[in-house]
């Protein structure tokens, strides 16, 4: 880890001209965008304009070819595996809800608590009063408290969506990164995750890629707007959707 | 400990462990207590082959918790029962002493027929009977400790995982294969006289084997049991069904498959020794890839992630292969194994235990809804409302 003598950015995630190439296709070209703590922020692009490259970076699944990302001012994220970034509280929801669909929605949450993840720590685990009460407080947040038994994988696509949520919860991590929370969701779903993410920024800092555009203007947040892999327009939902840029690229006209 | 012990043991589980230890006192007792050519009388050669079919149950319980919990898919199983084998035998080779063919009070047969000017430096220590038992577990143990090491820090998985195991334990098949290995080359270890002062031949020595395997495979099975039921076993599960995923949430994936992987060769070492001294001989053809195969056919037969599954389809297809090899249907055994394997894997993707427990479940879930209801009549309770 490299840990400097001074926060080198008061930002809590801090990419910098970062750069990555799969046989010679840039998937994130020279690539800067800062998060604040407390943020939430919603990134927009289409397909192929590195969102999901940028989020494994961010959690260790790709290394960058050159640039620097840095977690918190401190820390390199470059430099470390996908378990170290997770324990140092980046959490990641996928874009394909995956829960642990033979293990009960309780023991989904148990295992995202941010505990001891040793080996000895789980063998001689024993479940104690204050890790069943944030579990409890998960499940009704996430509205699953009736179906805490049942197997994950006989929840509805939209519930799945929402256990997944809850484990980031759970797992209590500093920054969220949510990939895509509202794909097959009802309109009423969606609404109800909005607001959930509202409920969830109050203490957390929160970066959301997403498609649907009705709901990135519910969250009425930042909005970044990604293009080959690189930062195409930034700002209120309006300026954004607004950028002749934007436009031709992405929403269309 | 207690809430280990409550926690391990569920109905199906104790009803599994009564089972072996009616097996473990009643064969034995059978075949020293009553005469010879009564009907109840166990004879040795079937207490020999049991106990060869427990030592086989204790190897499938091994795989069944690498590969039924975590997803690890070892086709080289066996040679860490191989190594367990080849520790005790060397155990009994050395308690020969000059009973041997050719007299030699330290060297074994085979040393001195190839012309070993002394006994080799691994070779020490094999005398005591407690630094061979440390070595049963050690060995194995240590083997699968370094090869997990690289292996599950590469991220090697999957089939690729399978092939390089399946490498393993070819390799190891080739090194024991030669003379100057020093472990008897192609004839491998045998004669064995006694063992701990026992002739290995008697009935009574023989009858304590048995015990001691349904013994073995008790605590094997408890040990399963307690690691799948802990918080572990849930990660193990995790691991195996989404492996990112749970690293991810902050878990080292590789520190876990090392440790199950470790455990689970450990207690194939032990079944291998309690088999060598059973069957009499332990060669290199322990180590052909073929029987590691047919190890997880055992677990897919009987059931994959059920652990009684596993022990019980080690005894069953070892069974059939017994029946079967010994009469006029023996030409074609690997063609009806080959056969039950894919029969298995069409019609019972679960297995005997996984099939029986899928249809005993959803039994069991209404028998006890209908027992609530009907109590909650009789205390006069308006019936509970079971729409979920």
């Amino acid at each position: 880890m490299n840990v400097m003598d001074t926060r080198a950015t008061s930002a809590l995630l801090y990419l910098d001209g970062v750069h990555v190439s799969f046989d010679g296709f840039h998937a994130i070209n020279n690539l800067s965008l800062t998060l604040a703590p407390g943020e939430m922020r919603a990134i927009i692009g289409p397909n192929g304009a590195g969102k999901t490259t940028m989020m494994d970076i961010i959690t260790g699944k790709t290394k960058p070819d050159e640039g620097t990302v840095l977690f918190d001012g401190v820390t390199d994220l470059t430099r470390l595996d996908e378990t170290r970034i997770a324990e140092l509280g980046i959490g990641r929801k996928f874009q394909k809800p995956t829960v642990f669909e033979s293990q009960t929605i309780e023991d989904n949450l148990l295992l995202a608590l941010n505990v001891d993840h040793s080996v000895k720590g789980t063998l001689f685990w024993r479940e104690t009063k204050p890790e069943s009460e944030r579990i409890d407080r998960v499940l009704e947040t996430i509205r699953l408290t009736d179906a805490r038994d049942r197997l994950a994988g006989s929840l509805s696509h939209g519930q799945k969506q929402w256990l997944e949520i809850g484990m980031l919860l759970a797992q209590d991590p500093k920054l969220l990164l949510v990939d895509e929370p509202v794909a097959g969701m009802t309109d009423v779903e969606t609404h109800q995750t909005a607001e959930l993410l509202r409920e969830i920024n109050r203490d957390k800092t929160i970066m959301v890629v997403e498609h649907d555009m009705t709901f990135v203007r519910e969250l009425g947040v930042k909005v970044t707007c990604l293009h080959e892999g690189t930062v195409l327009a930034e700002g209120t939902i309006d300026q954004v959707s607004s950028n002749e840029r934007v436009i031709e690229v992405y929403l269309g006209r | 400990m207690p809430h280990v012990l409550t926690r391990s043991l569920d109905r199906s589980a104790t009803v599994f462990l009564m089972a072996v230890v009616a097996c473990g006192v009643l064969i034995p007792l059978s075949n020293l207590l009553l005469p010879a050519g009564s009907l109840f009388q166990v004879p040795t050669y079937l207490v020999s082959l049991f106990g060869k079919y427990v030592c086989y149950a204790i190897l499938a319980l091994a795989i069944d918790l690498i590969w039924g919990y975590c997803g690890i898919l070892s086709l080289g199983h066996g040679a860490f029962f191989a190594l367990g084998g080849y520790a005790m035998g060397m155990y009994l080779m050395r308690q020969i002493g000059s009973r041997g063919v050719y007299g030699n009070p330290l060297l074994p047969d085979f040393m001195v027929f190839l012309n070993y000017p002394k006994l080799p430096w691994y070779w020490h220590g094999f005398d005591m009977f407690w630094f061979a038992c440390l070595m049963v577990l050690v060995v194995p143990g240590l083997l699968a400790f370094c090869f997990g090491w690289l292996a599950f820090r590469s991220r090697v998985t999957g089939v690729y995982l399978s092939i390089i195991t399946q490498a393993m334990t070819y390799a190891l098949l080739l090194a024991f294969f030669r003379n100057d290995f020093g472990f008897g080359g192609n004839n491998g270890l045998t004669d064995f006289k006694d063992i701990l002062g026992f002739n290995v031949q008697a009935d009574g020595t023989r009858a304590a084997l048995f015990a001691l395997s349904c013994l073995g495979l008790i605590v094997g099975f408890l040990i399963c049991r307690a690691v799948v039921t802990s918080k572990l076993g849930k990660v193990l599960i995790a691991v195996r069904d989404a492996e990112s995923r749970t690293r991810f949430l902050g878990y080292r994936v590789e520190s876990y498959k090392l440790f199950v992987f470790t455990l689970s060769a450990c207690m194939a070492g032990v079944a291998g020794a309690l088999y060598v001294p059973q069957v009499g001989i332990i060669n290199p053809s322990e180590f052909a890839p073929g029987n590691s195969i047919e190890a997880v056919i055992w677990v897919a037969v009987g059931g994959r992630g059920t652990l009684i599954g596993a022990a019980l389809g080690a005894v069953v297809v070892n069974y059939a292969k017994t029946y079967f090899t010994s009469g006029a249907l023996a030409p074609y055994w690997l063609f009806m194994l080959g056969a039950m394997f894919i029969l298995v894997t069409l019609l019972l993707p679960k297995g005997i235990i996984g099939t029986f427990n899928s249809w005993w479940e959803p039994w069991k879930a209404r028998r006890l809804a209908a027992n609530a209801a009907s109590a909650a009549r009789e205390d006069g309770v308006s019936e509970p409302n079971m729409a979920e």
